[in-house]
């Protein structure tokens, strides 16, 4: 490696690249990297036994409770039942991408973990980072100058697993399955990718640690938290939370995989260990991004301020391991409550209100944000600016949504008429 | 020397997914190759530290992109094997393999006239001085921001106005104006 791109390792916050590359600093990103799997697998599991003991929990079942104390080593025996079991490749698939397949879905899910920081030290101006055996470093994989693109990028790589899937199975349901899947990511993407940059913008940097450093300490008034869902006016929140579920292809969005139209969807002819890699990458992913939502809106692994750093660098841990179960219970919650939506209701839903919300949105900050710095100058001060900025887009917004409104109305008139109607019926 | 080996790695797999895309009888392959290559410019794009370029190379073009193109292939049913010694256009191949001749011509009589000290190569291809390093020390989204929204405006908007007639036409082609009717199933439509 050249020296400028030490100066960009040091800059864009690797401080254990800053002298130089040496047999130490290859062992700890290898030992890093194994821990992280390791981590990711063992929540992965605990997420699917999780995931079911709540499940029957809320349907007034038992759940597993035999294979261990609680059940607890039951994915485990389902994950060796799997590779036992044979192994069908259908006669018409595409064998190398019927193989490739669910590789293809649980490498992006791994590899989006790599990016959450997961503890750190923030006292004393420390950055973040923590010492290990002599060295500062941060408590995450890779902390990547660009890694709220990489996520994103990630989620979209996640769809060729499940699209060649249901493709390369050479059979009608799964191809079904797998177009669905990738029209509904897709679709979800945009509304996802838009609430991101709300947070972008407030932070003003794309790397996960930047993201979280500037989340840490104290708010409005000293003690309510500087988290982003509070910052960001919980709005694009909400919105990443919803389109999210959809990107998991999880409950109420599941219908990629509506057992009683498609079988299964773009699963249905994996049998044995593969169709167990694609459970796998399903969970994995559901972690992942309840982590990437505890990192981008509730500050990862930072505590409300006031709480103090009683533990050390291990408070971090615990904050944010908190938070990540609540997001997952939410999960399940949505899974075990919610009825599925229909697939126009699901565009819908994604196409015109998440989207539209979120740009708009994304616009409102930016104005509020520019009038609170003091660079409108249409009023005389900052503040009044910044009212000015709130009353005008919210004029916008109502004048819009009239006009939306009767436009919708005034079409939906003239359909009804187009298609031989009483006119003195329709409204 | 680890600039030099990622940078082979990474050329292998461009050329290697650009020959797939070309060489595979089969249209989703070919597909499957495209993203080697655009994965290979992405990785080429972080050796020059073009960090923002190369994900957004990935999340447009690998992600977005070639999604598209596999939903044509797989619902227009043509995800079948083609015979790759016919010509789909007579004189096509010839065509293709001259024009891309000149293309490397040009390409190498750059790279034999650009070295150190030397830029009359670069300088003839792109009409700019070659950009080695950063043009100030503040951010790669900052610089290329500022870039588009003031130098590059006029690009800028014109991308925008196209994508919005792309979008109207869209809309247009499938109001179905004229044709058969729609089946109305809303509330209070009553199908009787």
């Amino acid at each position: 490696m050249n020296l400028s791109a030490f100066q960009t390792a040091v800059e864009s916050g690797q401080p254990y690249l800053a002298d130089g590359v040496d047999t130490g600093d290859i062992i700890l990103a290898v030992v890093k990297a194994v821990i992280a799997l390791v981590l990711c697998l063992v929540a992965t599991m605990l997420m699917v036994w999780f995931e079911r003991k709540v499940v029957s929990r809320l349907q007034n079942r038992i759940g597993p409770n035999v294979a261990g104390p609680f059940g607890l080593l039951q994915t485990l025996a389902d994950g060796i039942k799997a590779f036992f079991k044979e192994d069908n490749i259908p006669e018409n698939a595409d064998k190398f991408v019927f193989r490739l397949a669910p590789y293809l879905s649980l490498l992006p899910a791994f590899l989006t973990f790599t990016l959450i920081p997961l503890g750190g030290d923030f006292n004393d101006g420390k950055n973040w980072s923590v010492e290990i055996f002599g060295r500062e470093t941060f408590l995450q994989v890779a902390d990547v100058p660009v890694g709220v693109l990489f996520f994103l990028a990630m989620s979209s790589l996640g769809i060729y697993g499940i699209m060649l899937a249901g493709w390369s199975s050479g059979s009608k349901y799964p191809l079904l399955g797998s177009v669905r899947a990738s029209a509904q990511a897709i679709s979800y993407e945009a509304a996802l990718g838009l609430a991101l940059a709300s947070v972008i913008l407030v932070t003003g940097g794309l790397s996960m640690n930047e993201i979280v450093q500037t989340q840490a300490g104290a708010g409005f008034g000293g003690i309510i938290p500087n988290f982003n869902i509070i910052v960001t006016g919980f709005i694009p929140f909400a919105v990443f939370i919803i389109a999210g579920t959809a990107e998991l292809n999880r409950p109420p969005f599941d219908l990629v995989e509506a057992e009683q139209e498609l079988v299964g969807g773009f699963h249905t002819e994996y049998s044995g260990i593969r169709f167990a890699l694609f459970f796998l990458s399903e969970f994995m992913n559901t972690v992942t991004m309840a982590a990437i939502v505890v990192t981008l809106f509730l500050g990862g692994p930072a505590g409300p301020a006031f709480l103090g750093e009683s533990l050390g660098w291990f408070t971090g841990f615990i904050w944010f391991f908190v938070k990540l179960l609540l997001f997952l219970f939410m999960f399940v919650w949505f899974r075990a409550t919610l009825p599925r939506f229909r697939y126009d209701q699901l565009m819908d839903l994604g196409w015109k209100f998440l989207i539209p919300l979120s740009l708009g949105w994304l616009l409102v900050l930016a104005g509020i944000r520019v009038a609170r710095n003091g660079d409108l100058n249409v009023l005389d001060n900052a503040q009044a600016d910044t009212i000015l900025v709130i009353t005008v887009a919210f004029a916008i917004l109502l004048i819009g949504m009239a006009v939306l409104r009767g436009a919708m109305n005034n079409a939906r008139r003239e359909r009804l008429l187009d298609a031989g109607l009483d006119p003195a019926e329709v409204r | 020397m680890v600039d030099v080996v990622s940078f082979l790695i990474a050329a292998a797999i461009v050329l290697g997914g650009a020959l797939g895309v070309v060489g595979f009888s089969n249209p989703v392959h070919a597909a499957l190759s495209l993203i080697a290559s655009f994965f290979g410019v992405a990785v080429v794009f972080i050796i020059q530290e073009a960090h923002f370029l190369a994900l957004v190379q990935v999340v447009v073009y690998a992600g977005a992109i070639v999604v598209l193109f596999l939903f044509v292939i797989m619902l227009l049913g043509v995800d079948t094997a083609t015979d790759l010694r016919t010509e789909p256009l007579v004189g096509q191949r010839a065509l293709g393999l001259t024009f891309g001749a000149i293309l490397l011509t040009l390409i190498l009589g750059g790279l034999f006239l650009s070295g150190p000290g030397d830029e009359r190569g670069a300088v003839a291809l792109t009409g700019q001085q070659s950009v080695v390093q950063p043009v100030d020390d503040r951010s790669q989204i900052e610089q290329l921001g500022e870039d588009l929204f003031t130098r590059n405006i006029l690009a800028f908007q014109a991308t925008a106005l196209l994508l919005t007639i792309a979008t109207v036409g869209a809309v247009v082609l499938v109001r179905n104006e004229g044709g058969e009717d729609l089946v109305i199933d809303e509330p209070g439509s009553a199908a009787d």
